[in-house]
């Protein structure tokens, strides 16, 4: 019975998802039956399915078991500092607007240390992606009372239950300001994926919130068991309703879940505004970063960012032809 | 199979049919590709991976129709399907 089990040759087959991933720090740190692998298996389908240039791509993350995907993700990535992850996002967007810049951390870093952060970026609407993967709990730091933890739900630091209010997240992104707002468990994998698609294919700042389990701490904490049990909790509890008035979105200790997309809409973003104010208040004296991006200073060479980094595209583009994805 | 209905192309649709590829030492043991399955393709095998889970392993070979679904959610990057009709050179049905 207790026999190793034998490795069956799979003919030198990497994963799928290899050519998304820097393979020689897999296997990643995230504890067994954590949802965050998912989540980033969905963000890279997503990015494939939506036929983007990687390079023209950028990963930033702040600290957390979620922040580590920055980490993870072959693509060109920032590990910032605990909740700083969307001011790094904001200078690199302005900086070089010509990339599409995903936010991924966890719900401590983003909306409880980085909270202010979070509704600024919304308020303007800058032109980011943030997924934010919502365990309830702060993981890596020791189980912490989080602003996401549901009111009665148990942390390390509120042993008798937690007597706060917990954000309701699709709400303060969409008061804010949020072009684009969803929210799934990683158990809706298609439909996470389809919403990542789609908020790739937007402009403005787009919020996805991940409800993913967390085993080792707020399971444990709650005895609701591993988080194979919450995927199936997941299973039964959460609702899908598209469209939903987002101050209806609470979530309560082991309650309903309710999924789903609740805005999408266009309002103009942060650079637009600011180039047309400049554009109206300076006239011709207003020069502008060129849409296809490049540096403030240009030192006279032509931006290329193919030719800034041969070895890593050229090892990116082998591995995608290996696999002969279709 | 069941069908809930009978489509009316039915005579000229194929069922497609995967090749379920397990990365075994990379796996955690978590068992939600087993979970998931449709087709109850895979099982919790009694024998330990290098790292002390117990994997999946296919029980039902030839019963994959290469959906993707435990590839998708196998948050270890451990398990992927592939189109069975071309040797499984790793082409992606979808
Ligand atoms: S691809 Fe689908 S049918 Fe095949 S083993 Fe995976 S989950 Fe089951
Ligand atoms: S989903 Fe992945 S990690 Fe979990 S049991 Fe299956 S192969 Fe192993």
């Amino acid at each position: 019975m207790s026999k190793v089990a034998e490795q069956i040759p799979t003919e030198e087959m990497e994963h799928p998802v290899a050519p998304y991933l820097r393979m020689d720090r897999i296997p990643h740190i995230w504890c067994p039956t954590c949802g965050i692998g998912t989540v980033v298996r969905c963000y890279a389908d997503a990015l494939e399915h939506s036929k983007i240039d990687l390079d023209k791509v950028a990963i930033v993350s702040g600290i957390g078991c979620t922040g580590r995907v920055a980490g993870y993700m072959r693509l060109d990535a920032f590990h910032t500092t605990h909740g700083r992850a969307i001011p790094f996002a904001t200078g690199l967007k302005l900086g070089r607007p010509e990339l599409l810049v995903t936010v991924f951390s966890g719900d401590g870093d983003l909306v409880g240390i980085g909270g202010n952060h979070f509704i600024h970026a919304a308020r303007r609407n800058l032109d980011i992606l943030v997924i934010l993967v919502n365990n309830f709990i702060y993981g890596m730091t020791g189980g912490q009372n989080a602003p996401t933890t549901p009111t009665t739900a148990r942390t390390s630091t509120m042993p008798f239950g937690n007597f706060e209010r917990p954000f309701n997240l699709p709400h303060l992104a969409e008061s804010c300001g949020a072009t684009y707002v969803a929210r799934w468990t990683s158990l809706h994998i298609r439909r996470l994926t389809k919403s990542f698609r789609e908020a790739i294919s937007r402009k403005g700042f787009r919020f996805v919130e991940v409800i993913a389990p967390c085993a080792t701490l707020y399971a444990r904490l709650n005895k609701l068991g591993t988080g194979f049990n919450l995927m199936r909790f997941y299973h039964d509890n959460a609702v899908i309703d598209h469209g939903a008035d987002t101050r209806d979105l609470d979530i309560s200790f082991q309650d309903r879940i309710i999924c789903g997309k609740f805005v999408d809409k266009e309002r103009p973003t942060y650079s637009e505004m600011m180039h047309e104010h400049y554009r109206n208040a300076l006239g011709d004296k207003f020069v502008p970063l060129p849409e296809e991006g490049g540096m403030i200073r240009d030192t006279g060479e032509k931006p290329d960012s193919k030719g800034k980094k041969p070895a890593k595209s050229q090892k990116r583009k082998a591995s995608a032809s290996k696999s002969s994805r279709k | 199979m069941k069908y809930w209905r009978k489509p009316l192309d039915f005579d000229e649709l194929t069922i497609p049919h995967g090749i379920v590829h397990i990365i075994v030492d990379r796996c955690k043991g978590c068992g939600f590709c087993v979970e998931y399955c449709p087709k109850g393709v895979l099982e919790m095998s009694e024998e330990f991976n290098a790292k002390g889970y117990h994997p999946p392993k296919v029980v039902k070979e030839g019963e994959c129709v290469n959906c993707n679904l435990c590839e998708m959610i196998c948050p270890e990057f451990a398990i992927f399907s592939a189109d069975a009709s071309d040797n499984g050179s790793g082409t992606h049905s979808k």
